[in-house]
C-alpha cells in the first residue's frame, strides 16, 4: 500500500453513476423472465375464443333479466323470505360461536412457541384441510351427509371458521412479546394461567376483531350456501330464481346487501374500538 | 478467589452447571456457585458471557444441559412440572425490559405474582384473597404507585414499570430474587433508585438476590459480593472492594480500567452524602 495522499471521494460523480438496483440482479435471468412473461401473455391471449355474436345476444338477455328485478317484491313471499333470513342468521351465529370455540385450541396447538412439534404439525394439518376447500365444496359434502337444510350449512361454516380463525390467531400468538409470557411463567403459574395471563391479554384485541370479522363472513357465506341446498336465505333466493320470480329475488338480494352492509360497518366499528 | 464463605448453609447451590444451546453455543461451562440466605450478589460479565442463561437455568426457564441446582436443599434440576411450578414461587424474577403484561393493569401485574398460589378459575375471575390484594396495595403505596393501580401497565414510565416488576416478584414471597439487568433500560438516577429499592427490600426481608448487571460501578455500589462471568465460566468471585483492574481485565479483557474504578469512588461519596 503506497501511503501518499488519499484520493478524495467524489460523491457527486458517484451519485451520477448510481442506478437503482434492478428487481432481478442477474441480467440474463432478468431478460429471460421479462421475455418469457411477454411470450406467455401473447400466446395466452391467442388461445381465447371470443364469440362476439353470442356475447352481444347475452348482453341483451342480461338486460331483460335485470329488468325483471324491478320493482322488487318484498310482500308476496314475505313468510319465505323471513324464514330464510332467520335461518341464515341462526346459522351464522351458531356456526361462528362453535367455530371460534373449536379454533382456539387448534390455534394454540398451531403456535410454534407453545406447542411441541407433533401437536404443531397436527394442528397446522387441520388448518390446511379446513382452508383448502372452498365453502361450497364442503357444503356439498355436508349436504350429502346430513341432507338438505341449515344443519349442513351450519356444519360447513363451523368447519371453515376453524381454519380461518385458527390460522390468523396462531400467527398472532407466534408474534407475542415472549418476555411478558416468560415473566408470567416465572411466577410459578400453571400452563392455563400462562395462557390466561401471559398470552390472552396480548392477543385479545385480535381475537375479538377476528371473531366479529368472521361473523360477517359467515353471514355472506350463508347466503351463498343456500344455492347448494344448505339452507338459509340462499335457499329462498335459489327458489325464487327457479320459479322465475325475479322481483322476489331482487327483494332477497336487497336484504342481503343491507345486512352485509350493517355487518361490515358494525364489525369495522367494533374492531377499531378494541384494537 | 472462590467465595467459599457460603459454606454448607447455602440457600442456592449450583454445581457443574452447563448449558449448551441447540445451536451448539456453550453458554455455561461447569459453573459452581453458592449463595447464602440474604446475600445480594452482583453477576457481571460481557454480553454473551452467560449471565442471563445462568439465572434462567436457576428457575429452569432455560433447561440446563448438565449440573445440579439446589434451592434450600431441594434439587430444582430434578423436579417434575408440578413441583417445578411450586419451586418457582420461591424465586422471584425481575426483567430487563420489565416484561410487564402491558394490556393488564398495574394491579393485575402485581397480583400475577400470586398466580403460583392461586387456582386457575380464581385467577381467571381475578378473585384473589383479600390478603393478597391488601399486600399488593401496601407494596404499591410504598413505591408511590398506589394511585396507578388501575392504570394499564403500558401507561407507566420505565422506572415505574420496573417498580411494578419488583413488586410482582415480591408478591411471590420468594427466598431468592433473580434479577436480569434491572437498570439496562433506565437513566442513571432512576437506575440508582431502583437498585437502592432492591437492596433495601432484600435487607428488610432477608432475601438473597442474584443481580445481572452491566454497570460495574452500580454493582460495586450496591452489592457486597461480585461474581464475574466470562465465556460461561466464573473468573472472579469476591467482595466489591477487591474488584480491581486486574479482576476487570480477567472478566472483560484488556482495557484502561482506572477511570471506571475512580467513578466508583465518586459514586460512593455521593451516596454517603445523600
Amino acid at each position: 500500500m503506497s501511503a501518499g495522499l488519499a484520493p478524495v471521494f467524489d460523491a457527486a460523480a458517484a451519485a451520477r453513476a448510481w442506478r437503482p438496483p434492478p428487481l432481478v440482479a442477474t441480467p440474463w435471468l432478468r431478460w429471460a423472465i421479462y421475455l418469457g412473461a411477454l411470450a406467455y401473455a401473447v400466446l395466452a391471449v391467442g388461445t381465447l375464443e371470443i364469440n362476439w355474436a353470442r356475447a352481444a345476444e347475452g348482453f341483451e338477455r342480461g338486460l331483460r333479466f335485470l329488468g325483471g328485478f324491478f320493482p322488487p317484491d318484498f310482500v308476496s313471499k314475505r313468510d319465505d323470505i323471513l324464514e330464510g333470513l332467520m335461518e341464515s342468521l341462526t346459522m351464522t351465529v351458531v356456526s361462528t360461536v362453535i367455530g371460534i370455540a373449536l379454533s382456539i385450541p387448534v390455534a394454540l396447538g398451531a403456535s410454534r412457541n407453545l406447542a411441541p412439534l407433533p401437536v404443531y404439525l397436527l394442528c397446522r394439518g387441520i388448518i390446511a384441510i379446513s382452508r383448502t376447500f372452498q365453502e361450497i365444496i364442503i357444503a356439498i359434502v355436508f349436504v350429502a351427509m346430513v341432507g338438505f337444510g341449515p344443519l349442513a350449512g351450519m356444519l360447513t361454516l363451523s368447519f371453515a371458521t376453524i381454519g380461518f380463525m385458527a390460522k390468523l390467531l396462531a400467527e398472532d400468538i407466534e408474534d407475542i412479546e415472549a418476555s411478558q409470557a416468560e415473566a408470567v411463567r416465572a411466577t410459578g403459574s400453571s400452563w392455563f394461567q400462562l395462557l390466561a395471563w401471559g398470552i390472552l391479554p396480548q392477543v385479545k384485541p385480535r381475537l375479538i376483531g377476528l371473531s366479529v370479522y368472521r361473523l360477517d363472513i359467515n353471514f355472506r357465506e350463508s347466503a351463498v350456501l343456500g344455492l347448494v341446498g344448505a339452507g338459509g336465505i340462499g335457499d329462498t333466493l335459489n327458489t325464487a330464481f327457479d320459479r322465475y320470480e325475479f322481483d322476489t329475488a331482487a327483494a332477497v338480494l336487497i336484504i342481503i346487501i343491507a345486512i352485509v352492509l350493517v355487518c361490515e360497518y358494525s364489525s369495522g366499528w367494533i374492531r377499531r374500538k378494541v384494537q | 478467589m472462590r467465595g467459599d464463605e457460603a459454606g454448607s448453609g447455602a440457600l442456592l447451590r449450583i454445581e457443574g452447571l452447563t448449558k449448551r444451546y441447540p445451536t451448539g453455543d456453550l453458554a455455561l461451562d461447569g459453573v459452581d456457585l453458592a449463595v447464602p440466605p440474604g446475600q445480594v450478589m452482583a453477576l457481571i460479565g460481557p454480553s454473551g458471557a452467560g449471565k442471563s442463561t445462568l439465572i434462567r437455568c436457576v428457575n429452569r426457564l432455560v433447561e440446563p444441559t448438565a449440573g445440579r441446582i439446589a434451592l434450600d436443599g431441594q434439587e430444582i434440576t430434578r423436579l417434575g412440572a408440578g413441583a417445578l411450578r411450586q419451586a418457582r414461587r420461591r424465586m422471584g424474577m425481575i426483567f430487563q425490559e420489565y416484561a410487564l403484561v402491558e394490556r393488564l393493569t398495574v394491579m393485575e401485574n402485581v397480583l400475577s405474582g400470586r398466580l403460583g398460589y392461586t387456582g386457575f378459575w380464581a385467577s381467571w375471575f381475578r378473585r384473589f384473597p383479600r390478603r393478597d390484594i391488601e399486600t399488593a396495595f401496601r407494596l404499591l403505596d410504598r413505591v408511590g404507585l398506589a394511585h396507578m393501580a388501575d392504570k394499564r401497565a403500558d401507561a407507566l414510565s420505565g422506572g415505574q414499570r420496573q417498580r411494578v416488576g419488583i413488586l410482582r416478584a415480591l408478591m411471590q414471597e420468594p427466598a431468592l430474587l433473580l434479577v436480569d439487568e434491572p437498570t439496562a433500560s433506565l437513566d442513571p438516577k432512576t437506575s440508582r433508585q431502583i437498585m437502592r429499592l432492591l437492596v433495601e427490600l432484600c435487607e428488610e426481608r432477608g432475601l438473597a438476590a442474584i443481580i445481572n448487571i452491566h454497570d460495574v460501578a452500580l454493582a460495586q455500589q450496591f452489592a457486597r459480593r461480585i461474581v464475574g462471568l466470562r465465556a460461561g465460566q466464573i473468573v472472579f468471585d469476591g467482595t466489591a472492594e477487591t474488584l480491581g483492574p486486574a479482576a476487570l481485565t480477567a472478566i472483560y479483557g484488556e482495557e484502561d480500567w482506572s477511570r471506571t474504578i475512580r467513578q466508583v469512588d465518586e459514586d460512593e461519596t455521593e451516596d454517603a452524602e445523600a
